[in-house]
């Protein structure tokens, strides 16, 4: 029931981005003119370190300009629909699953254009694609829930960022620590306890969402 | 006045912690006399803490009950939480100029007291930002459980990533410095129960207030 739920709501989330191109042609052009301005800026001063903490950065803030829009792309009127035909578990669970999977695609087009105008700094491949899909899943989940309490007050989009910046840095500082170690070795030892930090944080944020969304969701 | 002791007792521990967190004896480290900072600047620590998990629980207590006056709670345990938070900030950057000559260093120690107060910030913004009672009170306990959560696994994580601390007492559990000389310790826990129990005895005072304002205003 759930499953079905979610597999409809995705497909209606997919459907709504293809019809408003322009939301989605903005946030890649933000993307590319992001990462432009960068590699402009930080012309000479390439380090893999400074890569690394560009990359994620930058990765942040494309994420939050993309999933700010969740939950306030559609009429209050189109919510209460929404409300009374599905359950409020599987509209979170359904934005979660649609945001990882366009925080995957941008993801990897960043890292796409980081390779084009800066450079591979990567050494360990593997393990920097692991990171980012884990942080991909990372910051869907917990901007959805931001996105989420930022879109029942006014004023929302400065609120996004203030509420969600402090909270995403445990998840980003670990990132950044995993994937620093791609940038130096094809060394994998020594970082199981990162990874297993990453994924169990993930695991709580997608636990939390599910328990606390049906509060926001009533009126 | 019978209900009251624990104030009574905050006022004892505290007079206590000042009078003899002066005269006590200090083991000669590399610190020196600037050590009596641990009766103050880490108090402040144990009260925003305390202060936080109280704010958190009534928060829980909301979303079960749907009582405004949980969340009146919620809301001033955290504003007196954000006053050990800065009141600790300060404190440790007197003396982090003594000891280390600058102000501010990258430190997982430091970077959690800052996030925290970012975090409990943006809860005040947010709740600024909702006109409905009922609404704010239910949006802000949920930002407040979800970011509780988050800035507790910060704290944890962060000196796991950091290359070293340089910051005292980074060899024990945040909550019991073991290392601690004996003569100190009498000092010690009695200032930090005094420090906690002042932080609910502001709490108090500033829900009391609240509910004034809401009498007047209806």
């Amino acid at each position: 029931m759930l499953y079905l739920e979610i597999k409809h709501l995705v497909g209606k989330e997919i459907r709504l981005e293809l019809k408003q191109k322009y939301v989605l042609n903005g946030i890649l052009l933000y993307l590319v003119s992001t990462i432009y301005v960068t590699y402009l800026a930080f012309e000479d001063v390439i380090t893999p370190e400074t890569w690394n903490s560009l990359f994620w950065i930058i990765l942040l803030f494309v994420a939050v300009n993309g999933i700010s829009k969740s939950f306030v792309q559609e009429s209050p009127a189109r919510h209460l629909y929404y409300y009374t035909i599905a359950s409020p578990q599987a509209v979170v669970l359904s934005k979660i699953l649609y945001n990882l999977f366009l925080m995957t695609i941008l993801s990897v087009l960043s890292f796409g254009f980081f390779l084009l105008l800066m450079g591979s700094q990567v050494v360990n491949l593997p393990l920097f694609l692991v990171t980012l899909l884990l942080g991909s899943l990372g910051l869907s989940s917990v901007l959805t829930m931001v996105a989420a309490i930022a879109s029942r007050a006014s004023h929302n989009f400065s609120l996004m960022a203030i509420l969600s910046f402090p909270i995403v840095l445990p998840l980003l500082a670990t990132l950044m620590k995993v994937s620093r170690s791609a940038m130096t070795s094809m060394d994998w030892s020594g970082l199981s306890g990162l990874l297993v930090i990453l994924i169990a944080i993930n695991i709580a944020v997608v636990a939390l969402a599910y328990l606390l969304f049906p509060y926001l969701w009533k009126d | 006045m019978k209900k009251d002791w624990w104030k009574y007792l905050s006022g004892v521990l505290l007079l206590y912690a000042i009078i003899a967190g002066f005269i006590v004896g200090v083991p000669d480290t590399m610190i020196q006399e600037t050590m009596r900072n641990l009766f103050y600047h880490v108090g402040m620590w144990f009260g925003m803490m305390a202060m936080l998990v109280t704010g958190f629980i009534y928060s829980l207590r909301y979303l079960m009950k749907f009582n405004e006056r949980e969340d009146l709670y919620a809301v001033e345990a955290v504003n007196v939480g954000l006053m050990f938070g800065f009141l600790g900030i300060f404190t440790g950057m007197i003396w982090a100029n003594f000891t280390w000559g600058t102000p501010w260093v990258k430190d997982p120690k430091l970077n959690g007291a800052a996030v925290g107060i970012f975090i409990y910030l943006a809860y005040m913004i947010l709740r600024g930002s909702i006109d409905d009672i009922h609404k704010r009170a239910k949006v802000a306990a949920v930002y407040n459980i979800f970011a509780f959560f988050l800035w507790i696994v910060f704290v944890m994580v962060m000196p796991r990533l950091a290359v070293e601390s340089i910051h005292p007492g980074k060899d024990s559990p945040p909550v019991l410095p073991m290392n601690l000389d004996p003569s100190m310790r009498i000092v010690f826990y009695p200032a930090m129960v005094g420090w906690i129990l002042l932080g609910f005895w502001i709490m108090n005072i500033r829900v009391r207030m609240r509910k004034l304002q809401l009498k007047i205003e209806q």
